[in-house]
């Protein structure tokens, strides 16, 4: 893999900067996530809150569904494999996935290792809980790092978690001197090539996205505010009452979640967001966070 | 001092405002209105066309851009060549503003496991020209020109850089390069290529 590769990966994903990434189970709602103005959409077979609801296994989609999605819009199409399921990968890079999410939201398929993303030309995206976990992803080639929070839950709390830790994480190794550095690396399990990096530039080598509970504008506009440069939305727009006025409030709210004015222009009129849970009625071994190492 | 707007409504803008400042030029986001008042040019960034072209008439900007674009250059990196086009071949969901005489196919070059880096020689007029790396991602392909539109860069006989005296189109993505040819061509006074942008013309 050359420098000029992982460079393209990286160069998809800063066009998505700013905008959403809409969760997608079919072509009508491809259709809608896109007319909403969605930058991406992601194609799988059941939203995250549904895969917790049935229980079962959660795969990669069938690949029929992809293609539908794929001739329905011209927006970037991403798609989920298991972790670790490298030939769920294989197969949709054959598919031509303009992004791959190897996602904790499907059920695991390796509890040790992930795939090695640098054997692909198709670019990765990979959720975290803290900038060692970040930092392995982007270790293993992920072009793109997203919080993980807490994924089908409409509760935005993990979310936050983890994208402060993200940032304290990383303003803390600005100031360490290399000595500290060393030790650092070895705590966050995390590469020093990478430790040193991310300590000289303040940020992360890729873009820094936010998922996992994303239910409102406003809690675009936090996630945005909070340093995400752009959000993911699962369950939130299709499980609401209004998912096209919904998606397209959440855009605007991106676009401008530093003026509140506007993200209260996008948050007034729409219709209820998910119902959603608290972290308590998920029992621990269910939270589908704890995937991934 | 000069002033350069970005749109920001979605994509890839932190990029180019680094390029301004590099250049010692001032740079502001542009998100309504309001923010285009008393700026010397625009850069509509790489992105997504759909996104951008649905947000530019939610928020009430298509007029207002076009009325600047009649004073000041723009400049367009891939969605923004798109958005700046004539006629887009291949999509009716993007309603293009029709400031560069060009007509585009969108994601012509491929899906993203096409996207590449390549080698290409830009015309900054009739007798200088420099290498570049031109990064492709999901590029538009430039499929027709009008009279006034010259070309001053070919990817396999293909037009990928644009210019019609004014404004200039890319289907590549220079400030992923740290490319700031285009930028100094357009807005940078100081920069000794900002006169060649009359002579290039005059040559076409």
């Amino acid at each position: 893999m050359s420098d000029n590769q992982f460079d393209i990966k990286v160069g998809l994903a800063e066009m998505l900067k700013g905008g959403v990434i809409m969760d997608v189970t079919n072509v009508e709602e491809a259709v809608i996530a896109e007319s909403a103005g969605a930058c991406a959409v992601m194609a799988l077979e059941r939203i995250p809150s549904d895969i917790r609801k049935d229980g079962g296994i959660a795969r990669m989609s069938d690949p029929q569904m992809i293609v539908e999605i794929q001739k329905a819009v011209t927006i970037p199409v991403m798609a989920k494999c298991r972790i670790g399921h490298f030939a769920e990968a294989q197969v949709l890079e054959a598919l031509e996935v303009d992004f791959i999410d190897e996602s904790e939201v499907l059920t695991p398929a390796d509890e040790h290792n992930h795939v090695w993303k640098h054997d692909f030309k198709v670019p990765f995206v990979c959720g975290c809980r803290n900038l060692g976990e970040a930092l392995r992803r982007i270790a293993e080639g992920a072009a793109l790092i997203r919080t993980k929070g807490e994924a089908g839950s409409g509760n935005i709390v993990e979310a936050v978690r983890h994208m402060r830790t993200v940032i304290n994480d990383i303003s803390r190794l600005t100031t360490l001197s290399r000595e500290q550095l060393v030790a650092e690396a070895k705590n966050m399990g995390a590469p020093l090539d990478l430790v040193i990096k991310v300590s000289e530039t303040g940020k992360l080598p890729v873009p820094n996205f936010a998922a996992g509970g994303i239910a409102t504008p406003a809690d675009a506009a936090l996630m945005m505010q909070l340093g995400a440069e752009t959000v993911f939305v699962g369950s939130g727009i299709f499980k609401s009452q209004d998912p096209e006025a919904r998606g397209k409030a959440v855009v605007e709210a991106t676009t401008n979640y530093s003026n509140a004015k506007k993200v209260l222009e996008a948050s007034t009129g729409l219709k209820s967001a998910m119902k959603g849970l608290d972290m308590s009625e998920i029992p621990e071994g269910e939270r589908l966070q704890e995937r991934g190492w | 001092m000069i002033e350069v707007g970005v749109l920001e409504l979605q994509g890839n803008f932190e990029l180019h405002h680094k390029i301004l400042y590099d250049l010692g030029l001032g740079s502001k986001g542009v998100k309504c209105l309001d923010d285009l008042n008393c700026l010397d040019g625009l850069i509509i960034p790489g992105g997504e066309s759909t996104t951008m072209s649905l947000l530019i008439d939610s928020f009430n900007l298509r007029n207002s851009i076009l009325d600047f674009s009649k004073k000041k250059p723009v400049l367009g990196t891939c969605a923004g060549l798109i958005l700046m086009s004539k006629k887009i071949e291949n999509d009716v969901k993007v309603k293009p503003l029709g400031l560069l005489d060009v007509v585009v196919n969108r994601n012509a070059y491929g899906r993203q496991i096409m996207s590449e880096k390549k080698q290409i020689e830009i015309h900054l007029n009739s007798h200088a020209s420099v290498d570049i790396k031109a990064t492709l991602i999901r590029a538009p392909k430039i499929t027709g020109m009008g009279k006034k539109v010259i070309s001053m860069g070919k990817i396999d006989n293909t037009p990928v850089a644009v210019f019609d005296g004014k404004h200039i189109g890319l289907s590549f993505h220079p400030e992923l390069d740290e490319i700031s040819i285009f930028h100094e061509m357009l807005f940078d006074s100081s920069s000794k290529l900002f006169s060649y942008k009359f002579e290039n013309f005059n040559a076409a």
